[in-house]
């Protein structure tokens, strides 16, 4: 790891003047920047830790939503009996994401900032081509080892799967991001690769997350992430989706419904067709798989990643098939 | 505080507190290591994905080799070598460990074990799966998983009962 300048920040204002001096990163918990600048990924030349900073760790529920700050703990955010309650398909993304371990260092602004697990994006001596690390390099994913990439939102420059649990769940129920005063929705603060992978979030020099907020909903109330993956435990998703749903008073008739899928697109993947599909209609085993389908519209597969086009659906329909049964 | 060369900073170890130099790419891992000859946290895979080098910062279990030495200041650390009391005689998951015979080479064992101390103050020692989810951030290369997941278990049982007595 290549030495850097260490700084302190005292508060929020100087983390982001120091933010904007170039070469500088924020640490936040140190689980993405620390181990990308031993692979040799990232080169900070000042770190700038803003884990002393008092005052942007705490987490508010009531009855309009959640507002988390972005210094709160993943582990503080997925036991918090609140978001737990209102919320549960964000307490479960974040408790079947890492390790305990790393949940406890991990904050959820830095979960925003983390970076995909592309083995080619993180082996730089043996993969320089890479167009997220060095813009115009190439791609070596592209006809390479495939099974883990994204098969939604690729582009010709980039195939590399977004690989967070959280952010699926918050594009789920339309949360905000707070850079300070501005606002963003968390399914912009996400970037589609394009031409320009390098560009992952909608975030400028400078610019902090703050904090995170969630609009409180009956579809969210009723919420769960389902993440299926190649071990039981501390891996990434191979699919998962964080489905809400809320039902008219029957029970049974679908009146609003929310679907995102993980592991499976470049950027937190939104699936409303599949939400448009079912509104309206009753929780059938069959009604769901078909309109689950609509879960993958536009899919493209490089070989070996080709299961996940079979198997998002069927978690997006289990997931839902699973909310239905605690009617 | 900004600086490329070595950076004065003092860790609070277990009860100690200890001065050094080093520079602001250190890890706590090399620190405790290197630094201190506090060897007893292990090195791994040094990427924050097998767990031998689990720390306690702040009451907290964490990884030492994704921690700077420099951002740990001013939290209570604390290392495997913390962990048995002033006369050696050994906390309750140090001796389950034993007991159950829950490590072959060992190399892992004392992740594992401050992992589990953790585990177990988290209340995440329930059932034997609750146990396999919430350790999971440790592996062993030589399998000894029944083994461990028996020590933990034992070793909250031990702890819940004394805990009991004493209140």
């Amino acid at each position: 790891m290549r030495d850097f300048s260490y700084l302190r920040a005292d508060s929020i204002d100087a983390a982001r003047q120091a933010a904007a001096l170039p070469g500088a990163m924020l640490l936040a918990g140190g689980t993405t920047l620390i181990d990308l600048a031993k692979c040799g990924v990232t080169e900070p030349e000042t770190v700038v830790d803003i884990t002393h900073l008092k005052g942007l760790d705490g987490i508010t529920v009531d009855d309009r939503g959640a507002t988390i700050g972005s210094l709160a703990r993943m582990s503080s955010v997925a036991d918090h009996a609140d978001v737990k309650s209102r919320f549960p398909a964000v307490s479960e993304a974040l408790w079947q994401a890492a390790s305990a371990q790393l949940r406890n260092m991990a904050t959820i602004g830095g979960n925003l900032m983390q970076r995909t697990r592309c083995p080619y994006f993180r082996d730089p001596a043996n993969f320089p081509a890479c167009n997220k690390r060095t813009p115009g390099s190439g791609c070596s994913a592209i006809g390479g080892v495939t099974r883990g990439h994204a098969v939604l939102g690729t582009s010709e420059a980039c195939i590399a799967t977004y690989p967070g649990d959280l952010a699926t769940a918050l594009v789920a129920f339309d949360a905000i991001v707070h850079l300070g005063d501005r606002q963003v929705a968390v399914d912009d603060f996400f970037l589609l690769p394009g031409a320009t992978p390098d560009k992952e979030h909608a975030i400028a020099p400078g610019e902090m997350i703050t904090a995170i907020s969630i609009l409180a909903s009956a579809a969210a109330r009723r919420s769960t992430y389902l993440k299926v993956r190649d071990r039981q435990s501390y891996e990434f998703a191979a699919a998962s989706a964080a489905v809400g749903i809320e039902f008219e008073a029957d029970g049974r008739t679908i009146r609003d419904l929310r679907v995102a899928l993980g592991g499976v697109g470049t950027k937190p993947w939104r699936a409303r067709a599949v939400e448009e599909a079912l509104k309206g209609k009753l929780l059938e085993p069959d009604t769901v798989r078909r309109a689950s389908q609509l879960a993958i519209e536009g899919a493209v597969d490089h070989g070996a990643n080709h299961y996940k086009i079979e198997l998002a659906p069927r978690v997006v329909a289990r997931a839902i098939l699973k909310m239905g049964e605690t009617a | 505080m900004t600086s490329k060369t070595r950076i004065p900073i003092k860790l609070q170890i277990n009860g100690h507190r200890h001065e050094l130099e080093v520079e602001p790419r250190v890890t706590l891992l090399d620190a405790l290591r290197d630094h201190l000859g506090l060897t007893g946290t292990k090195k791994g895979c040094d990427q924050g994905q097998c767990g031998a080098c689990t720390v306690h910062i702040d009451g907290q279990r964490v990884l030492a080799c994704l921690t700077l030495a420099a951002q740990a200041e001013g939290r209570a650390i604390r290392s495997i070598e913390g962990l048995a009391d002033g006369d050696g005689t050994l906390h309750a998951v140090q001796a389950a460990f034993l007991e159950q015979d829950a490590f072959q080479c060992g190399y892992c064992t004392p992740g594992q074990i401050m992992s589990a101390v953790a585990c177990i103050r988290e209340g995440h020692a329930g059932s034997d799966d609750e146990i396999r989810e919430y350790m999971a951030g440790n592996l062993c290369r030589c399998g000894a998983y029944p083994h461990i997941v028996a020590a933990v278990r034992q070793a909250a049982l031990e702890i819940a009962s004394s805990t009991e007595t004493a209140s």
